[in-house]
């Protein structure tokens, strides 16, 4: 199996060290596309373990939002601006949510799973588009985030500060990714698509697996919203929450491919890239740029843009 | 609550049903067939709407009266149907026909974008109004409440649909070869039916009976960019609740969804998408399939 050595994680830690750097280096637009890239990249990650296991889910936007909205209503009603106490919140939140409705989403596939957990975040959706305390159709801002109750003077310098934070997240959420998929749980990820119920006659619960992956998607997109209410400094129901969102989310997934826990960051950059430049371009046929994109990439590239650096580097595919 | 707010939540939840319904329709009997769940669906909607409202618009303008705009609703959802979903069958669906479901689904998320943008850059920004056909017919008074005839005349048309589609299924060859591919594909290949011209035939069908939903509502509401971004969830509601592929559970889910958006919007009009998604994810929950899924072989 490993006949090739395994570089995900000296990769990582090379590109680790060069985002934050760059961090520094690039200007300041640059840094907030690259700031929301990452921030999705997390929840992009989670959505990969799913596709392993053959789960699409076309309604993660709710934990998305689930994080987005619990930094939001930290900050405003309890004054938390510190990112020590708001992310581990969103994430405590997202993951109790994700482990109670694993119970049900666990005993579901296919189209059925995608449509159920698409029932589930637009309940979120129109509870939130209606509640006029929580902002209703227009959301509400959020503060500058700290870090240990310190905070730079300078905008900027706190912009590359939650920069550098959320890099190191991102190293930390793919690391643990990576070895989770290493390990005998992680490795039936691809064994359940496959044949499911060859992996029930092993005597592997396949609707534990299941649940287990289901929970760490969704605690991976909860730090994923937090992330991104902080970097764009508000949230809104319909670019967080609604059923478009899902399926952005599912959309850099399959740019990316599922090969490595390094995909979704380069795939969601990509993602932004395009998105921002097909915006200033066409102002009014952005979405039919990016569409006509991700029908390409379904056609042409189905392993995602991994699969071209996989075949360059010359690399197995690892798992 | 008295009896005219009883009768208007039932009349309101009815039209609403009687159009969800047309949409829906149009999705599950192209999921039934050809195991597409469309997301672009909703295009072919939004397509009708704009189609109608701007023929319409024509029309008038060419000094025809306002009760033959009827004509041009029906000339826009044939074109919209024909066109739209033969180019979108032939050009992307027909080579994801051996993808997986979900990959097809993002193809259609795909095509979804694409639609979407495509109405702006041709009909522009501003919102169409097109309310001759309404104002040709009038209004009615039922009960003691005012309702225009336009809108009862949706029902009315979701009856003839749903009749229409129960003959051509049941008394049609065609709609015969058509069950027994729903029912499976592969042995229906085998008995030499030709499983392609099926495909392209029910979507363009189903395309047509979305563009029929939106050709028809156009002349009640603003035609405006973004509309059908809801009605791609509403309509999903719809045959999830139902059971995906069956026309009797695209009855039964638009007459719920209809219903509970109807005496959420009059009594709580906060909890009005929440009801929707709540029944849905409450069906799902007890019956996984929807109320009438048609009956799945196992295969391992």
């Amino acid at each position: 199996m490993n006949s090739s050595r395994d570089w995900t994680v000296p990769g990582l830690t090379i590109g680790l060290i060069a985002a934050i750097i760059l961090g520094m280096l690039v200007p300041d637009w640059v840094l907030s596309v690259i700031t929301i890239s990452f921030a999705r990249a997390l929840a992009v990650i989670g959505l990969l373990v799913l596709w392993r296991a053959g789960l699409v889910s076309f309604g993660h936007a709710l934990y998305y939002g689930l994080g987005a909205y619990t930094v939001a209503l930290l900050g405003k009603y309890w004054g938390v601006h510190d990112v020590m106490l708001l992310i581990p919140a969103a994430l405590i939140v997202s993951t109790v949510c994700g482990f109670l409705l694993g119970f049900i989403l666990r005993k579901y596939r296919e189209i059925f799973f995608a449509m159920l957990s698409l029932a589930f975040s637009m309940i979120l959706y129109g509870i939130l588009v209606k509640t006029e305390s929580l902002g209703s159709t227009d959301g509400f801002n959020v503060g500058a985030p700290t870090f240990f109750g310190f905070k730079f003077e300078d905008v900027q310098d706190n912009k590359i500060a939650f920069f550098s934070f959320l890099c190191v997240l991102g190293y930390i959420a793919a690391l643990l990714v990576h070895y989770y998929l290493r390990s005998t749980l992680g490795h039936l990820t691809t064994a359940i698509r496959d044949n499911e119920i060859r992996v029930e006659y092993l005597g592997y619960s396949v609707a534990k697996a299941i649940h287990i992956k289901y929970t760490m998607s969704a605690a991976l997109a909860g730090v994923a919203g937090a992330c991104l209410a902080l970097t764009l400094s508000q949230v809104d129901p319909d670019s967080m929450v609604n059923w478009t969102a899902s399926g952005e989310l599912v959309f850099v997934t399959i740019l990316s491919g599922t090969g490595n826990v390094a995909a979704p960051f380069i795939g969601s950059m990509i993602f932004d890239l395009l998105r921002t430049y097909a915006f200033e371009w066409a102002p009014h046929a952005w979405q039919l740029i990016v569409g006509a994109f991700l029908l390409l990439i379904i056609f042409f590239l189905p392993g995602g843009v991994w699969s071209v650096i996989a075949r360059i580097f010359g690399a197995r595919r690892k798992l | 609550m008295d009896f005219n707010t009883a009768l208007t939540i039932l009349i309101d939840g009815l039209e609403f049903s009687s159009y969800l319904f047309i949409v829906s329709v149009g999705l599950t009997l192209v999921f039934g067939v050809m195991k597409i769940l469309n997301v672009a669906h909703a295009n072919f909607y939004a397509w009708g709407a704009y189609m109608a409202a701007w023929l319409i618009g024509r029309w008038t303008n060419m000094g025809f009266s306002e009760g033959s705009t009827f004509l041009m609703i029906a000339v826009a959802t044939i074109v919209v149907g024909l066109v739209l979903g033969y180019l979108v069958e032939r050009c992307v669906l027909r080579y994801m026909y051996e993808r997986d479901e979900v990959v097809t689904v993002l193809a259609t998320f795909a095509l979804f974008l694409i639609l979407e943008d495509a109405i702006l850059l041709i009909f522009g920004v501003d919102p169409y109004f097109a309310d001759q056909p309404m104002f040709a017919l009038g209004s009615i008074d039922i009960g003691g409440i005012t309702r225009t005839v336009y809108g009862l005349t949706m029902i009315a048309v979701a009856i003839v649909v749903g009749i229409g589609l129960w003959l051509l299924l049941t008394k049609t060859t065609w709609g015969r070869l058509l069950i027994a591919v729903i029912h499976d594909r592969e042995m229906s290949i085998s008995m030499g039916i030709n499983v392609k011209r099926v495909y392209i035939v029910t979507f363009i069908l189903g395309a047509m009976l979305g563009a029929l939903g939106g050709a028809y509502v156009a002349p009640t509401i603003s035609v405006a960019p973004g509309f059908a971004v809801d009605v791609v969830v509403l309509s999903f509601a719809v045959v999830a609740i139902g059971g995906m592929g069956s026309i009797p559970g695209a009855i039964i889910g638009a007459l719920i969804v209809g219903i509970a958006r109807a005496i959420a919007v009059h009594n709580f009009p906060q909890v009005e998408l929440f009801v929707v998604f709540a029944v849905m994810a409450i069906v799902l929950v007890f019956k996984p399939e929807g109320l009438f899924a048609p009956e799945r072989s196992r295969k391992i």
